[in-house]
């Protein structure tokens, strides 16, 4: 079937989903990143690549932390930023998105990161821009949120650098998580052997398992013998309800705590792509844990998200350009840049 | 006015007529199949060679889009769409706004599609008032102001005892209740068959169960107060079995499958592709599979069009905010055949499902070329292949899955009652 994300030589010219993508992109990304992470600790954290381009985040569905990481990451490009809330401007005065859209391309625009509240909303837009327009998808209703997926299996692959030999479980709202679903995608894309999703059946979409997953509904048993830990995000309005009974039911049977963290390996790496509920589904002193790489996930969001941009919108030689200019990041960098609370490969328990 | 269609094979199913002969209609009816009626001079000839002459296709449900929606469409671009898609006798659903639920309504409708004139359009009323599942509607009224049954539209009736009473009211006076069978609660929010292509899409699903539930419902109601069901728009392998058990236990149902689920799967949803966004969804190969093999047994009776034009911008949005729905009038004919040359059956059998037997259902006259009924005709060339694109289309909605796809069987001159109401541009 024909791939809307990729041009007719094969290169990337959207970000819509990581679903049917190449390994040789993804690792093509991961591999940029690698020279984007040192960017952010020199003095002067930019670099030109996208000097004179302007990115524009269309956020249809409100969100701080994923368009405040884009923005760092076009601006760190050198790019120009444009923020637009449609939530809260035309869409409510009746605009519909491809008058939104078409206005912005009116503007010349270069880069649109667009988020919806539903399916499918990046790909519609990638389908109208112009050619000259990238579109990257920061999350479309339940279905993908690509870099989200990225920058998760870029920690992973900082602090656990043999993919094809790792157990990953992912714990929590697989149901209604795009998260869920663009790291589902890239760990099996990436060749991880043994992806786990441990949730109620009330929080499993139908089918999961064709994804390439195993479903687990114990944790105890899911956890058992990991090496990365993925907890998802349990939504307000989904703790009480027909689909769980109550937020203090929840944590106890699905909530990540340290005696329940005992179960995976001992130097397994818990993440989560926040905003966490602490307490209902994960323990405040696993989140803050030593095993916690969360906030590292943070840090390398940008990284990736800079990869991303760099790739669309500076062609395909943005990677080596960005390699040549900032130095080529060498095996040994890998531990520099750890996010510091990780131990060494070891025994921590 | 006299003519004389010669040359032409003759296809008529409830006749079992299959040969090639000659048709002769005078004053708008059929008055010689075969043999030239004594003093028979035609005003006008039209040589039918190579082409099949059938009974003017019944259409079971078709959205006409008026009065309400005449942005998407209108009576006249679509009745204009049924001429040249063959289509002679059709049955428009309730859902319009405002809703078909008064007598004067109906009329209105009767008397515009009469003075357009190119199809007979026998309106389905709605079962409860406003569609709300909760009030009956004046059903010997919107009879009497012509229709021909009564239907919910999309709308399901979830007060199990409204719908005992709206069989049990309908059944006193022989009324055809038309029911698309879907449990409400399951399918709230859904857009696309509840499995692995709506879990990859992130879309929300709506389970197979939703209809056989629905489906056992509806079954043990009708057969608790004696009511003639039809079921619309079968979509599960589920539904189909419970409909073929139905009819072996002897309650009076029948059943319908649109042309469009009986080709298509969630699978063809792609990309979020918005012109698959139907209702029901899409289901699986195993799914569509059941539905044309039940369509071969006899357990589903007919094809419909489900005829939902939709303007542009309505489809032109992601997929969940798109409006459900695919033009098809003019696709009725060809996926109809495709689904007969797909199980090796006639052209004959593709067009039982798409004349006499929709018209049983309805109960009119129309669907056959017996000696003295109306002239409804459609003359079509069964081997010519065309591609569906927009500018095809008479439709005023240009929304269909089978857009750039390849079909054959074309429909070359449409009679109602004898006058000639559409001929293909050579």
């Amino acid at each position: 079937m024909y791939n809307p994300q990729l041009d007719a030589d094969g290169n990337l010219k959207h970000l819509l989903t990581i679903e049917g993508l190449p390994k040789r992109i993804l690792n093509q990304i991961l591999d940029t990143a690698e020279t984007f992470v040192g960017v952010a600790e020199r003095d002067i954290k930019k670099v030109p690549l996208l000097r004179g381009k302007t990115v524009c985040n269309i956020f249809f569905e409100n969100s701080t932390r994923t368009r405040t990481t884009f923005e760092i990451a076009a601006k760190r490009l050198s790019a120009d930023v444009i923020n637009l809330n449609v939530g809260t401007s035309s869409q409510s005065k009746g605009e519909t998105i491809l008058d939104t859209v078409d206005n912005l391309i009116a503007m010349h625009a270069d880069m649109f990161v667009v988020r919806h509240a539903q399916s499918g909303a990046a790909h519609f837009i990638a389908q109208h821009v112009p050619d000259n327009i990238s579109v990257i998808n920061a999350g479309d209703g339940r279905h993908a949120h690509p870099t989200q997926g990225l920058l998760d299996v870029f920690t992973i692959r900082r602090y656990k650098p043999d993919m094809h030999n790792l157990r990953v479980a992912l714990v929590g709202d697989v149901l209604h998580s795009r998260v869920a679903r663009s790291e589902i995608h890239a760990l099996t894309t990436l060749g991880v052997p043994e992806v786990r999703v441990i949730a109620p059946k009330t929080l499993l979409p139908t089918g999961i398992e064709k994804m390439g997953v195993q479903v687990f509904h114990d944790l105890k048993a899911g956890l058992k013998d990991v090496d990365v830990i993925m907890m998802l995000r349990l939504q307000n309005e989904r703790m009480s309800g027909a689909m769980l009974p109550s937020a203090q039911e929840y944590f106890k049977t699905f909530g990540l705590t340290q005696d329940k963290l005992k179960l995976a390996k001992a130097d397994a790496i818990v993440m989560h792509p926040g905003p966490m509920n602490r307490g209902v589904e994960i323990d405040s002193s696993v989140a803050d844990g030593s095993q916690s790489v969360i906030l590292p996930q943070v840090t390398y969001g940008i990284a990736v998200r800079m990869a991303v941009m760099a790739l669309l919108g500076g062609g395909q030689s943005a990677g080596a350009a960005a390699g040549g200019l900032l130095g080529s990041s060498s095996p040994s960098s890998l531990q520099a840049v750890g996010g510091g609370s990780m131990p060494a490969q070891g025994n921590n328990a | 006015m006299k003519i004389h269609i010669k040359n032409g094979h003759v296809i008529d199913p409830k006749n079992n007529i299959n040969a090639k002969q000659d048709v002769y209609i005078a004053a708008g009816k059929i008055v010689g199949i075969g043999s030239k009626p004594a003093d028979f001079a035609a005003n006008q000839t039209i040589d039918a060679a190579g082409l099949t002459v059938s009974p003017g296709f019944v259409d079971l449900s078709a959205r006409l889009r008026e009065p309400g929606s005449e942005y998407s469409a209108t009576l006249v671009s679509e009745l204009h769409a049924a001429a040249a898609g063959g289509v002679t006798s059709l049955a428009c659903t309730p859902d319009t706004q405002p809703v078909l639920d008064e007598p004067g309504l109906v009329e209105m409708l009767k008397h515009r599609a009469k003075q357009i004139n190119l199809a007979h359009v026998y309106p389905l009323g709605a079962l409860t008032r406003q569609l709300n599942g909760k009030l009956l509607t004046e059903m010997c009224k919107l009879t009497e102001a012509g229709c021909v049954g009564f239907s919910q539209a999309d709308s399901a009736i979830t007060d199990t005892q409204v719908l005992w009473r709206a069989c049990e009211y309908a059944a006193t006076f022989g009324y055809t209740l038309f029911l698309r069978a879907e449990d409400e609660y399951l399918a709230k929010n859904g857009v696309a068959h509840d499995g692995e292509m709506a879990s990859r899409l992130g879309l929300k699903g709506i389970p197979a169960a939703a209809e056989g539930l629905a489906i056992a419902s509806i079954l043990r109601i009708a057969l608790e107060t004696s009511t003639k069901v039809h079921l619309c728009r079968l979509s599960t392998a589920e539904g189909v079995a419970l409909v073929r058990n139905a009819k072996k236990q002897g309650i009076q149902v029948t059943a319908d499958v649109s042309a469009q689920h009986l080709h298509l799967t969630d699978f063809d949803i792609g990309y979020f592709n918005t012109h698959a966004n139907l209702k029901p969804p899409l289901r699986t190969m195993r799914d569509k599979e059941a539905l044309s093999a039940g369509l071969k047994d006899g357990t589903i009776d007919a094809v419909c069009s489900d005829h939902t034009p939709v303007n542009d911008d309505a489809k032109l949005l992601p997929f969940a905010e798109a409006e459900a729905g695919a033009t098809g009038l003019e696709l009725l004919l060809p996926l109809a055949l495709k689904w007969a040359n797909q199980h090796k059956l006639s052209v004959s059998d593709a067009i039982s499902r798409i004349t006499a037997q929709p018209a049983a259902i309805l109960g009119i006259a129309g669907g056959h070329l017996g000696i003295g009924s109306d002239a409804d005709i459609a003359i079509f060339d069964p081997d010519q292949v065309w591609t569906v694109t927009p500018g095809q289309l008479t439709s005023q909605g240009k929304n269909t899955p089978f857009l750039g796809i390849e079909m054959m069987g074309k429909v070359q001159y449409t009679l109602l009652h004898g006058q000639i109401t559409y001929q293909a541009r050579h």
